[in-house]
């Protein structure tokens, strides 16, 4: 295996020397944009004679049960505005202050140090965990940290 | 309300289009089946075992799995099939595109199985949609249901779809909903025999 190897690496830069050159002097006599056009060109024939096809050759018996948007074989119930119990509020405070924190701080964390920030931002990510403490305090005043 | 669906037709073209298009569309079909598992009981489990490498149908073409009912060709009802799934099962199937087939797996969706004389079980799922393969067994073994496959693959190759076939295949049932599947709770029998015990 190692012979093979050996010789391989070596015949490529022979081989990309011999052929490389005429590559390179036929490709830039077509503008890139050509290219992308060709592309997008192609692309959309395929997508018409898929769809043509389609519509030639496929049989079609729709149906009211087919047309229906849910896939789950039931009938939908309700309407799409529901009300919420406003106590599963708190849920949603204590995971702005305790998870949502995190995307703020972790990447502040990673360039701290560097030399733009400083000073300006240790006392901006202050007040930032000021105001988290401040929900902190109203929660466990409230009695949300209770564990029973 | 049901007035304004167009009549089932094949496209314009199939009608018309030579012996070696139809073949080479059935032969597409029948190596390309996605398959939709209704797996509601213990044949689910052999349902997977023949789709996994042992058995592996993937081999045949048969596609497992597939996300939603609008991308299967083929549904595998697998165990029983009660009155309370029914128009599931019916709704599911008539969301799939034509041509759609069914193989019904296992003596419970053949015709109600071990529980045939269950209040809720479904006497067979072919009481519910068409089926085109009925594979036996109590569950099936995998390779039972690669035989079915088999035997649907050279049904497919066979059938020729027409304007013609495919509106007498969906006269009966193309204005039913799925809510008329639903049955009424089933009493308890006026008369009742206490002598003669439970065979």
């Amino acid at each position: 295996m190692p012979p093979a190897h050996g010789r391989a690496a070596r015949r490529r830069p022979a081989a990309t020397s011999r052929h490389a050159p005429a590559q390179v002097a036929r490709l830039p006599s077509v503008s890139p944009y050509v290219v992308v056009a060709a592309v997008v060109l192609v692309g959309l024939l395929l997508f018409v004679a898929a769809m043509g096809a389609r519509a030639l050759l496929a049989p079609r018996a729709p149906t009211h049960a087919k047309l229906k948007t849910y896939e789950s074989g039931v009938d939908p119930v309700g309407q799409g505005w529901a009300q919420t119990q406003i106590r599963y509020f708190v849920y949603a405070f204590l995971y702005v202050i305790f998870a949502v924190d995190a995307v703020y701080l972790f990447p502040w964390a990673l360039v701290i140090r560097s030399s733009g920030l400083g000073v300006a931002s240790l006392v901006e990510i202050g007040v930032f965990i000021g105001v988290l403490l401040v929900g902190l305090a109203h929660a466990a005043r409230r009695g949300l940290l209770r564990w029973f | 309300m049901a007035v304004d669906l167009p009549l089932p037709r094949v496209g314009p073209a199939a009608d018309l289009a030579p012996q070696p298009i139809k073949v080479v569309l059935n032969w597409g079909r029948r190596y390309s089946l996605w398959v939709f598992n209704f797996g509601l009981a213990c044949c689910a489990i052999e349902f997977i075992a023949a789709s996994m490498a042992r058995h592996d149908f993937m081999r045949l073409g048969v596609i497992p799995f597939a996300p939603g009912p609008r991308q299967a060709d083929l549904m595998v009802v697998s165990g029983t099939v009660t009155d309370k799934m029914a128009p599931a099962v019916r709704r599911l199937y008539d969301q799939m595109p034509e041509p759609k087939y069914v193989i019904s797996f296992g003596a419970c969706s053949n015709s109600g199985g071990p529980y045939w004389d269950s209040y809720s079980v479904t006497k067979g799922v072919d009481t519910v949609i068409p089926v085109d393969v009925y594979v036996p067994g109590c569950p099936p073994r995998p390779e039972a249901l690669l035989q079915g496959i088999l035997r649907l693959q050279e049904k497919i190759a066979a059938e020729s779809l027409s304007t013609k076939g495919i509106r007498a295949k969906y006269a009966g049932h193309r204005l039913a909903s799925a809510g008329e599947l639903t049955r009424g709770l089933v009493r308890k029998p006026a008369k009742q025999d206490e002598a003669g015990g439970h065979g």
